[in-house]
């Protein structure tokens, strides 16, 4: 048996260990944020933000297009993915307590982990060869990247919320489908708006799926039928491409793709705290796991 | 009398409209299952079994092939496990059971934005920041090294197989710590105590009350990683270097299933396009396997943690 100092010895050389575990994976974030800005803000300017893109060598190129593509997309993408991923979410929390619901929850976490690529080849299947390379295709993919993200925040938030309320507005004789939608989702609220936020941050950096889909434009292009551009688009085409000026436009949109996503996610973060500051995270943890699993509490 | 009729009317309304869109979840999987097949029905009928056999893929002969794809994923997602879940492990640990309290929460939010970036940004940074880096630092050492294997011989490129499995690896840490330590946190109070009251440190507890106990769980969290490791795009495809050939060296270029669907598609169509598409559907299978596999590992490891006498 070794001495006590060894073995206190021996547990803080594993606490610095694991230390240096969460320090290795932080390099390259670090790296990342270090790189796109120092790299991608020399790029960013008035015309870079309002033109066009451009091919090499030409003036005035922008990133315009693209900017204005990704928003449409997302929100073409919101407006399918969200109130399905919500009505789906409502339906596991509420209605769920059956084999039925296990069954969708069950998919719903399946698909959530499912490669986007393959979320692309279905919405190719659906849409692209129906009406050919457009924005609604891309939309249909994120739309569909969405539901199970959004669901599973929803489902989260609404188990969240204290069942006195419920059952003390149902004792007052409120129908299920009011309770719901009038007591239930306003108390789940905050939970709501963050998964959307999460959710929107997720599908702005979609990438696999809008080369399959939206394909990408050189051009102002806002119609539901046209290929459009999109920020993701133009941070891989340009990358891959052999002349230094599209390589730096490629820094530039990644700059302002990361801004936006960073933004997204430390919104949630905030609103997030605010939420559990009365729970420690442990039980927020339990709660959640068992709440899903334990149909009977 | 009316009232309740009129509220249980309303009540059946709601619950079907929002059954049939929970529903629509399950159809999304089994259209996606059934439009895949039915698009690659054309390469599937020309190749048959020899798709998962052949191992030439030229789109000028019109010979396709999914085996150097499927090599290329194994390897890539090999390479992320092998790099990325022992250092995910060790950040559970940290983030559970070790950091003092004030910083955890910090440091699990800097870990979580990793799963923030965008993949195509990885896929930017790995090519022009990670690549030198390989080139100039890690991949001589290596060839110095293990040269004599065959899996480090040719010349270091950067642009190779080896590359792509390590930005998969930084990948997969977010999905792999968070669901290590969410089953790490589930484990019961009672089994820390017992260690401890038997005069255990801090890391012997860890060991014996803390790991053995989520095992499972974090196993399944492994699995969960290599699920996004397989079906993981953009950043593979910006640094693998698009070879259609099989090679055993970690320093030669290759391709995996993602990412050859996305660098021929545009330029494909006919057999070809058929042939891209029943890739995806190998991919499809091999996705669902995995999640399937892990979803079933952490929900019967967190089911099984009990209720009462844990703290919870």
């Amino acid at each position: 048996m070794t001495s006590y100092n060894a073995r206190k010895l021996k547990s803080q050389a594993a606490a610095l260990l694991a230390l240096g575990c969460v320090l290795v994976a932080l390099i390259p974030l670090a790296s990342i944020l270090y790189e796109v800005v120092s790299r991608g803000l020399p790029a960013v300017d008035w015309a870079f933000l309002t033109e066009r893109t451009k091919s090499s060598g030409q003036p005035g190129s922008g990133i315009g297009n693209a900017i204005l593509g990704t928003v449409l997309l997302v929100g073409w993408g919101s407006l399918i993915g969200l109130p399905m991923g919500i009505l789906t979410g409502i339906y596991i929390s509420e209605y769920g307590n059956n084999w039925f619901g296990r069954t969708v929850r069950f998919f719903n976490d399946i698909l959530g982990n499912f490669p986007s690529i393959v979320i692309g080849l279905l919405a190719y299947s659906l849409v692209v060869t129906v009406v050919g390379f457009s924005m609604i295709s891309g939309a249909v993919a994120l739309g569909i990247i969405m539901v199970p993200l959004v669901a599973s925040t929803t489902e989260e938030a609404l188990r969240m919320v204290p069942n006195s309320l419920r059952e003390a507005s149902l004792a007052l004789g409120v129908p299920r489908w009011k309770t719901v939608l009038k007591i239930m989702l306003s108390n789940a609220r905050s939970g709501l708006v963050t998964g959307a936020l999460l959710a929107v941050a997720r599908i702005a950096g979609e990438t696999a799926p809008l080369i399959l889909t939206a394909f990408g434009n050189s051009f102002w292009e806002t119609g539901l039928f046209e290929p459009v551009s999109a920020l993701p688009l133009v941070i891989f085409r340009n990358a891959m491409s052999p002349y230094a000026d599209l390589q730096q436009q490629a820094w530039g949109a990644a700059f302002v793709l990361i801004m936006m996503v960073l933004a997204l996610n430390i919104v949630v973060r905030l609103l997030t705290r605010l939420r559990f500051k009365s729970m420690s995270k442990k039980k927020v943890v339990s709660k959640i796991w068992l709440q899903r699993l334990r149909p009977s509490t | 009398m009316t009232r309740p009729r009129r509220a249980s009317r309303g009540d059946a309304l709601f619950q079907t409209s929002v059954m049939l869109v929970a529903a629509s979840v399950l159809m999304l999987i089994w259209l996606l299952m059934a439009s895949l097949i039915m698009d690659a029905s054309m390469s599937i009928e020309r190749f048959g079994v020899s798709f998962l056999t052949s191992t030439t893929w030229d789109p000028n002969k019109e010979l396709f092939t999914a085996l150097p794809f499927v090599f290329g994923t194994l390897v890539t997602s090999g390479i992320a496990i092998a790099i990325g879940v022992p250092l995910s492990i060790g950040i559970a640990i940290c983030l559970s059971e070790l950091a003092p309290g004030w910083l955890r929460e910090p440091l699990a939010f800097l870990v979580e934005l990793l799963a923030a970036v965008p993949s195509v940004i990885y896929g930017l940074w790995a090519m022009y920041t990670l690549r030198p880096m390989l080139v100039q630092h890690a991949e001589p050492a290596l060839a110095a090294v293990f040269g004599w294997t065959p899996f480090f011989e040719g010349t270091a490129f950067g642009i190779d197989k080896l590359a792509a499995g390590v930005i998969l690896a930084v990948m997969i840490i977010p999905t792999v710590a968070s669901v290590s330590k969410e089953t790490m946190m589930a484990v019961p109070n009672s089994q820390r105590e017992a260690a401890l009251s038997l005069g255990a440190t801090k890391y012997e507890t860890t060991k014996i009350a803390v790991l053995s106990y989520a095992r499972s769980g974090i196993f399944g969290a492994a699995i969960l990683g290599l699920g996004r490791a397989i079906g993981e795009t953009m950043a593979v495809t910006m640094t693998i270097g698009n070879s259609n050939t099989i090679s055993w060296s970690l320093l030669d270029p290759g391709q995996t299933m993602a990412s050859v669907i996305a660098n021929n598609w545009g330029e494909a169509d006919g057999l070809f396009l058929s042939a891209l598409i029943e890739i995806g559907v190998v991919l499809f299978f091999v996705a669902l396997l995995v999640n399937v596999l892990a979803r079933v590992m952490v929900g019967r490891f967190m089911k099984a943690v009990p209720m009462t006498g844990g703290g919870l």
